[in-house]
């Protein structure tokens, strides 16, 4: 199974081709091939792994040389280790349970088929990504995810917002590929090959500078900024909420912007090679994660809320590598490599948890905002548990899956102490928001007594994949459990296995951190002992700042938007202005000089052509006179021009003379001619 | 044989100035037979004076008259289908080659 695992992405890619081109008006066939085609992918992934664990992980590649130049090798292949094996089972499982999900929540949608045939390619696009062997490959199926993002963001296109949102992030997201296609530019034009392995052993052996390795590293990271929204490119995964919310839990939560990730983690050996690349790493990583959490505070769209909180847990798998990545470049090795794939995948699945209970929600009371609902746990019960389950597990109970991820990660920060401190208060505020949207959302009382009214639990086709994925979140955990020595870690490493152990003082702390959130939200939200609101007039600066996204997107349409739109508005005058004069100048000269030469054609050219034509007739009708039509005339001619001749025979001058003669004769007779009138044809005239 | 000469050329000139100033078209005619005459005048002057041993410029003349004959029938025809259509043989309205 594992040497024809390039067939995993494929089945995907079939899906959306039959759909795109057979059954696109046969909606339930659409959606029937769909989730059987990555089903199947599903089964073949769990094949994939089982063979990866029995070979402890050997690597496993295959490929087909796709251009052979003289400075560049390009490749189309397969790269098969642990990390790829558990990434292609949390895609496919995510995956799965999405699009049954999305069997009940698209209920009826008119674009039923072209959704899920989006879904398909988003699949094939990310399993591409994950097995991908070469920068050159991860590239191209980087853009594609991209592109279905943008595909399913603008979904429901008929909504300005939801149109505007997939712009949006396309184009942000696009900021950051650049960055990461010059990083793919430096390692094409100093290491000649993008091939992983090849780079990789380029990279260990030294032969690269390490300023290279910096710009290389900070510019690949790009890329990662860019999909997996960390700061400052963060602005576009929040508004990208206004998609469907199967979307934003496959797309906006569990896989695709865990590619940025996945990408730092598949390029570990890179940013390991270069201190000052791995800080810059742990840094953004940082700070992404505690502006989305603190923003996350106050927000009111159930949706948004899970989106900063996704942002921030990515910022906290992308600050574990590059935290490793330092250590790494420093000589010793820490747990940050296998924490932050670790909560790669325990996060994927609690936050797809989290969106699709969220959906839920919205399902049933058609409303995305807080506020407006309450109280939601007595009308839905499998929805409240998986929900809250999948919050307690992001929160960081024990013995739920996030505990054990999100306690590797404290754990790698050790030796960087403002590091550690940040990373408790992040933790703390995670519980806190979590909690907050748990009691608002599904205890108290209806705030919106109408929307309770109608509301009701979902269909079965969207609490068994909720039911699976809160399974899941509880004891998805459990592989990486710190008391077995043949774990995750010792599956997913980076250069050596690198087993950390139980660290039960960290343990306790980052639990008493995790329940003193819950506890704090439990006082405000659900006792009310603490008015929420006199809370945020207290610290209204502080309140103002989270509750406007610390202003980033009035920032950049200060700093970025207005400054490009002022351009273009000069651009604009001057395209119309000086570029369109100087077009029309021209454009005028031409006709002027086409008129000029019109005129010579017509007077000099066809004047010549028609003069040469009047001249003609005009010798013709001197000449035509000779014909008089009179027998008598034309004998006269005849018998003087014998006399001519004979005498020319026998005098010359007297032939001359003649000649003169005969001139005179004719001139003289053509006055007579024209002064009388002409005798013959005026009267008929009969003669005997 | 000047003076048959003289003659010759005489009959000659009055058929030339016949055929060139006659309006009537049976005149005209008429002028030809006087140069076709002239003409076997001369023929037979000549094969009196120069060869009188062979009969060639007399045969040639009687020639010249069962030519003129044929010749008259012809013209007489034209003119009379002249008359037919433009009822009269004045030559002078009889311009239809005119340009």
């Amino acid at each position: 199974m594992l040497e024809y695992a390039y067939l995993i992405p494929l089945y995907p890619l079939l899906a959306f081709v039959l759909i795109i081109f057979f059954t696109r008006w046969k909606e339930r066939l659409s959606s029937a091939i769909a989730i059987l085609l990555v089903l199947l992918a599903f089964v073949h992934s769990v094949f994939v792994l089982v063979a990866m664990l029995g070979r402890h992980g050997a690597p496993v590649e295959l490929s087909t040389p796709f251009i052979d130049h003289l400075i560049i090798k390009l490749e189309l292949g397969m790269w098969i280790d642990a990390l790829t094996a558990v990434m292609l089972l949390v895609v496919t499982i995510v995956s799965s349970c999405v699009q049954i999900y999305s069997l009940g929540y698209m209920h009826n949608d008119p674009r039923w088929s072209r959704y899920f045939a989006y879904l398909s390619l988003f699949t094939f696009s990310m399993l591409g990504l994950v097995i991908a062997n070469n920068f050159f490959m991860i590239f191209i199926f980087w853009e594609l995810v991209g592109l279905t993002s943008y595909l399913l963001i603008g979904f429901w296109f008929e909504k300005k917002t939801a149109s505007d949102a997939g712009k949006k992030a396309f184009i942000t997201t696009r900021i950051g590929d650049l960055g990461f296609i010059v990083g793919i530019l430096i390692l094409t034009f100093y290491v000649g090959t993008l091939n992983y392995q090849e780079i990789f052993e380029k990279v260990t052996s030294g032969t690269l500078s390490g300023g290279i390795l910096a710009a290389a590293g900070i510019f690949i990271f790009c890329g990662a900024i860019g999909k997996s929204a960390q700061f400052p490119l963060h602005v576009w995964l929040p508004d990208a909420m206004e998609g469907p919310t199967p979307v934003s839990a496959l797309i906006h939560a569990a896989t695709m912007v865990a590619a940025g990730v996945y990408l730092v983690a598949r390029a570990m050996t890179l940013f390991a090679g270069s201190a000052t690349a791995s800080m810059v790493v742990a840094v953004i990583g940082l700070i992404t994660s505690f502006l989305a959490a603190s923003i996350a505070l106050t927000q009111n769209d159930i949706k948004r809320i899970l989106a900063y909180s996704t942002v921030s847990q990515l910022g906290y798998m992308i600050m574990a590598l590059g935290l490793y990545g330092v250590d790494y470049a420093h000589g010793h090795h820490s747990a940050g490599y296998v924490a932050g794939t670790f909560h790669l995948m325990t996060h994927a699945f609690f936050k797809a948890l989290l969106f699709l209970g969220a959906g839920s929600v919205i399902h049933a009371v058609h409303t995305n905002d807080i506020n407006d609902m309450g109280g939601l746990s007595r009308k839905m019960k499998t929805t409240t548990i998986t929900f809250f389950i999948a919050s307690l597990s992001i929160a960081g109970i024990f013995p739920l899956s996030g505990f054990w991820s999100k306690d590797e990660i404290v754990a790698s920060t050790a030796g960087h102490p403002v590091f550690m401190v940040v990373t408790l208060l992040i933790a703390f505020m995670t519980a806190f928001y979590m909690f907050r949207l748990c009691f608002l959302t599904f205890t108290g009382e209806p705030r919106d007594k109408e929307r309770f009214e109608h509301a009701h639990e979902s269909p079965k086709s969207m609490t068994g994949p909720l039911t699976v994925l809160a399974f899941l979140s509880v004891f998805a955990g459990w592989v990486g459990l710190p008391w077995l020595h043949r774990g995750f870690s010792s599956f997913v490493y980076h250069d050596q296995v690198h087993h950390a152990g139980p660290h039960y003082i960290l343990m306790i702390i980052s639990t008493m951190v995790a329940v003193s959130g819950i506890g704090l939200a439990y006082t405000i939200y659900y006792k009310k002992v603490i008015s929420a609101d006199a809370l945020a007039r207290r610290f209204k600066v502080l309140y103002k700042l989270s509750f406007n996204k610390w202003y980033f997107d009035e920032i950049y349409d200060a700093i970025i938007i207005r400054p490009i739109l002022g351009s273009t508005r000069v651009l604009w005058w001057f395209d119309a202005n000086v570029v369109d004069g100087l077009v029309n100048l021209i454009g005028w000269l031409t006709v002027k000089w086409a008129d000029l030469k019109m005129w010579f054609d017509r007077y000099i050219i066809d004047g010549t052509v028609n003069g040469l034509g009047y001249l003609c007739m005009a010798g013709s009708w001197m000449v035509k006179f000779i014909q008089s039509g009179s027998v008598q005339f034309y004998t006269l001619v005849v018998i003087g021009g014998a006399i001519g001749a004979v005498l020319y025979r026998v005098t010359e001058v007297g032939f001359y003379f003649y000649l003169i003669g005969l001139i005179i004769v004719a001139l003289l007779s053509l006055l007579v001619k024209m002064t009388r009138p002409d005798r013959v044809g005026t009267e008929p005239n009969i003669e005997g | 044989m000047l003076q048959y000469l003289a003659l010759s050329a005489i009959l000659f000139a009055i058929g030339i100035f016949g055929v060139l100033t006659r309006r009537n078209a049976v005149g005209i005619l008429m002028s030809l037979e006087l140069m076709f005459n002239a003409a076997n005048i001369n023929l037979v002057v000549f094969n009196r004076f120069v060869g009188p041993d062979n009969l060639t410029g007399q045969i040639f003349a009687l020639f010249v008259v069962v030519v003129a004959a044929a010749e008259a029938v012809v013209g007489l025809a034209i003119v009379l289908l002249l008359y037919r259509n433009w009822r009269g043989i004045d030559i002078d309205r009889i311009n239809i080659m005119k340009w």
